[in-house]
């Protein structure tokens, strides 16, 4: 039997006897998902011991190296847990900005004591981050942020506010951005920092989205300390870092592109019935739909090429701007053809009759979808300038 | 396979680009075009093509072809899209050699795959009656008579009909108007009594023409296949056929596109390059990541073909559907985005457009195969 053979019996058999009857169905939906924390937030008892589990083998993060917390495992192998994953339809064990955002930028820019102590909290899912970017005027304009940090000696001192913040009422911990300097060009100046969100000073205020939820938050600091043994890379230099993190965001968002399980012409059929020829009998949505399936499918094997190229050391330039654009429009249109083939079930708001208003509810999260992580419209300005080459205005 | 370009095909590609870019240009379409060339490409390029071997790139070694497959031929096929290249790349090495492989006995492959390989031998379908690709609605008529039959009817979209010397005529020998079953396929000889072939002009300069099919009288060892049995790979080459069509869009349309990024950072208007303008930016922009993803969905269509994957019919329908829409973007916006100059023969962008829909409607276009998309995801 080869290596990777044995690692597919050993998996397979872990699995089995480890992932629980009820991590075994999918989640209900984005506010099902597992995401850790000193509080977590917990539908299922479940959750919790199959993320301990997964933790202790290092596959809540099966990429990583094993000191920091990962599994170590190689693309083959990484693979291979996926594939026997999905054969039981195991859940997810951990879903965190930890996992998706901040750790791939704390492995490349982060010296060795500071990647020791957060990366193994990220793998178990102990603290969990929030990402304070975005405030009330710099959005699409992010380098305009103008959040202060004051140089006293070990720590800077924070004032400021931060918009649209997920989830920072939640988290223990947020990566920030900072200006520490004023002097030069908007790009410079930026620092990357972290700190506690329960450090004396910050205050969060939940924000209500038109779907009803409430994921995200105002947030203030009033002279909040933050130590300089959080300093991500130099003082000043955050830029280049924040960028690096919006490449792995957007590559996390544009994953929303993906196919869903059951299609949806299949959905189509069902409630509207097809012709004679076997045509789904409303020939205006059925082209809709028909494009919308291309589409998908094509999203799908640009993915595979870009990753089988990424692997063989070739790369499109601004990938992630190209997948976050494309794939948050396709989710887009997912959810319109949802509400267009369901018709009256897809416009529920609540009760039992509509499983309270998910399908209306998901359709309304996912105009978020191509604003947050960088708008639509800043992907193309990034595609047209640094892929096309196209002069500012 | 993984979707990536392996050593071979790399080098293949690089040969392909430099080769067409020198000798079967626009310069030289536009020759061929204005010298009113029946023919519609040069037997001395298509000779020098035959002996890098591309006649034969995907026919199999057995045969006297490289066997590259049809990734390698599909590459070949970008780089003509590329180049606006006129060759019997499609006619007689895209489809015709791939129908002979599919359908022709041990026998009728030994006698004309070699031939077709060492660029000898022009072959071309005769399958298209009305004014749309609708290959079951085949009504020419194939009647057994004695030892042979005797065919009826006319053809349209004849690829390169007045250079082949031997056309494959599909005709109903059984059944009826929408049936698989009773299709059967013909070679015909062009000097056969009774056949007819006119020289048409299409938009895009290529040799094509129509056959009129009164009474032509071939022998049953010119038959291809089964009797009545030629629909399974009829159907397989038809798609193998869009798929090469799909890589010949993919081609045509990042020329288009890259000579329309290149103007608009020369053009100046208002005192600065029309690509600052934002209202043009995305556009690009948009049609870049269109482009991205054509070249996925054909490279993955390719790797179907020569993995010899199950859902290819969905894979040609998916890679032809999806060029057909990224070429009529890309051509469409290649003109208007170039203004006035756009408009006029003497520059060279208005070709692109006139390719482009000739290779869209060729074997089914975008409404043909969207529709055959869906019908083949169940709805
Ligand atoms: C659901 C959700 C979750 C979020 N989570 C977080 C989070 O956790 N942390 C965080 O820091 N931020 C978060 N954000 C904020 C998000 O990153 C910003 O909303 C986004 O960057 C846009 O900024 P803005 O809202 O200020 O819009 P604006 O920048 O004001 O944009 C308004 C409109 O103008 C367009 N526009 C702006 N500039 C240009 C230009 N140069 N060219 C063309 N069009 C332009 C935009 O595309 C948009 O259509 C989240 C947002 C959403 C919706």
């Amino acid at each position: 039997m080869s290596d990777l053979e044995q690692f597919r019996q050993e998996t397979r058999s872990w699995l089995e006897e480890n992932c629980p009857a009820s991590m075994r169905t999918p989640s209900k939906g984005f506010d099902d998902l597992y995401n850790g924390g000193r509080n977590p937030e917990i539908d299922h008892p479940d959750q919790k011991i199959w993320c301990d589990r997964m933790a202790a083998r290092g596959w809540t993060v099966p990429h990583w190296p094993k000191e920091y917390g990962g599994g170590g495992l190689d693309k083959d192998e990484l693979k291979i847990l996926r594939q026997e994953m999905a054969a039981i339809t195991a859940r997810s064990p951990l879903d965190s900005f930890g996992i998706s955002m901040l750790g791939p930028a704390l492995l490349q820019f982060g010296t060795e004591e500071q990647k020791l102590e957060h990366l193994p909290k990220i793998a178990r899912g102990e603290i969990r981050w929030c990402q304070g970017y975005s405030e009330p005027n710099a959005g699409s304009d992010l380098a305009s942020l103008a959040t202060k940090a004051e140089d006293k000696g070990d720590h800077y001192l924070i004032n400021g506010q931060k918009i649209w913040t997920s989830y920072a009422d939640k988290a223990d911990w947020i990566f920030c951005l900072v200006r520490t300097d004023n002097s030069g060009s908007k790009h410079e100046g930026i620092s990357f920092v972290l700190f506690d969100m329960a450090s004396p000073g910050v205050t969060t205020r939940p924000i209500k989205l038109i779907s009803g939820s409430s994921p995200f938050c105002e947030t203030f600091f009033d002279n909040v300390k933050a130590y300089k043994t959080n300093l991500i890379g130099e003082e000043g230099k955050g830029w280049a870092i924040a960028k690096y993190l919006l490449t792995h965001e957007r590559e996390m968002i544009s994953g929303f592109g993906a196919a869903p399980k059951k299609s949806v012409g299949q959905m189509a059929l069902e409630t509207m019935g097809s012709d004679a020829s076997g045509r789904l009998a409303n020939g205006v949505l059925r082209q809709t739909i028909a494009q919308y399936q291309l589409d998908t499918l094509v999203f799908g094997a640009t993915m595979a090429r870009v990753g089988d190229e990424a692997k063989a050391g070739q790369g499109l330039g601004a990938a992630s701007s190209i997948f976050k654009y494309y794939g948050t429009e396709l989710n887009k249109r997912r959810n319109e053809l949802n509400l267009a083939a369901l018709g009256e079930q897809a416009l529920g708001w609540d009760g039992d009759e509509y499983r309270g208003g998910v399908i209306s509810r998901d359709w309304l999260r996912s105009k978020g979808n191509s604003i947050e992580g960088g708008t639509s419209e800043v992907q193309l300005n990034i595609i047209a300038k640094r892929v096309l080459g196209l002069p500012d205005a | 396979m993984a979707l990536v370009l392996n050593e071979e095909q790399a080098m293949l590609k690089e040969a392909a680009a430099g080769f067409l870019a020198e000798k079967a240009s626009i310069k030289q379409l536009r020759e061929l075009r204005d010298s009113g060339s029946e023919q519609g490409f040069s037997s001395d390029v298509w000779g020098e093509m035959a002996q890098m071997g591309w006649a034969g790139i995907a026919i199999a070694e057995e045969f006297g072809g490289l066997g590259y497959g049809y990734t390698g031929l599909g590459l070949v096929l970008e780089q003509a899209g590329r180049n606006l290249s006129a060759s019997p790349l499609q006619s007689t090495v895209l489809v015709a050699a791939t129908l002979i492989a599919e359908l022709g006995s041990q026998e009728q492959k030994q006698k004309l795959l070699p031939a077709i390989a060492a660029g000898e031998l022009l072959a071309t379908l005769a399958l298209q009656e009305g004014g749309h690709h609708a290959p079951l609605q085949t009504a020419a008529s194939a009647v057994r008579d004695g030892d042979g039959f005797v065919i009826n009817g006319g053809k349209l979209m004849v690829l390169d009909a007045t250079s082949a010397a031997t056309f494959i005529v599909i005709a109903r020998s059984g059944g009826t108007a929408g049936d698989e079953q009773g299709l059967s396929a013909f070679l015909v000889d062009a000097g056969a009594d009774g056949l007819k072939v006119e020289q048409r002009s299409l938009v895009d300069s290529r040799n094509v023409g129509a056959l009129i099919l009164d009474n032509v009288r071939v022998s049953s060892a010119n038959l291809l296949g089964a009797e009545g049995q030629a629909w399974p790979g009829l159907s397989r080459t038809l798609d193998i056929a869009n798929i090469g069509l799909a890589a010949e869009l993919l081609g045509l349309s990042a020329e288009a596109f890259e000579r329309t990024v290149a103007y608009l950072k020369e053009r100046k208007q208002f005192g600065r390059v029309i690509g600052s303008f934002q209202g043009l930016q995305h556009r690009a922009a948009e049609l870049f990541a269109e482009l991205e993803l054509g070249r996925s969905i054909v490279l993955q269509a390719l790797h179907a073909v020569d993995d010899g994957q199950a859902d290819l019919a969905l894979m040609a329908s998916a890679a032809k559907a999806k060029l057909c829409e990224v070429a009529q973007r890309a051509s469409n916006e290649a003109i208007q985005m170039h203004g006035g100059i756009g408009m006029t023969d003497e520059y060279d962008i208005g070709f692109f457009i006139k390719r482009a829909r000739v290779a869209q409607h060729t074997f089914g276009d975008y409404n043909y195969h969207l529709d055959r998309f869906a019908q083949l995801n169940g709805f």
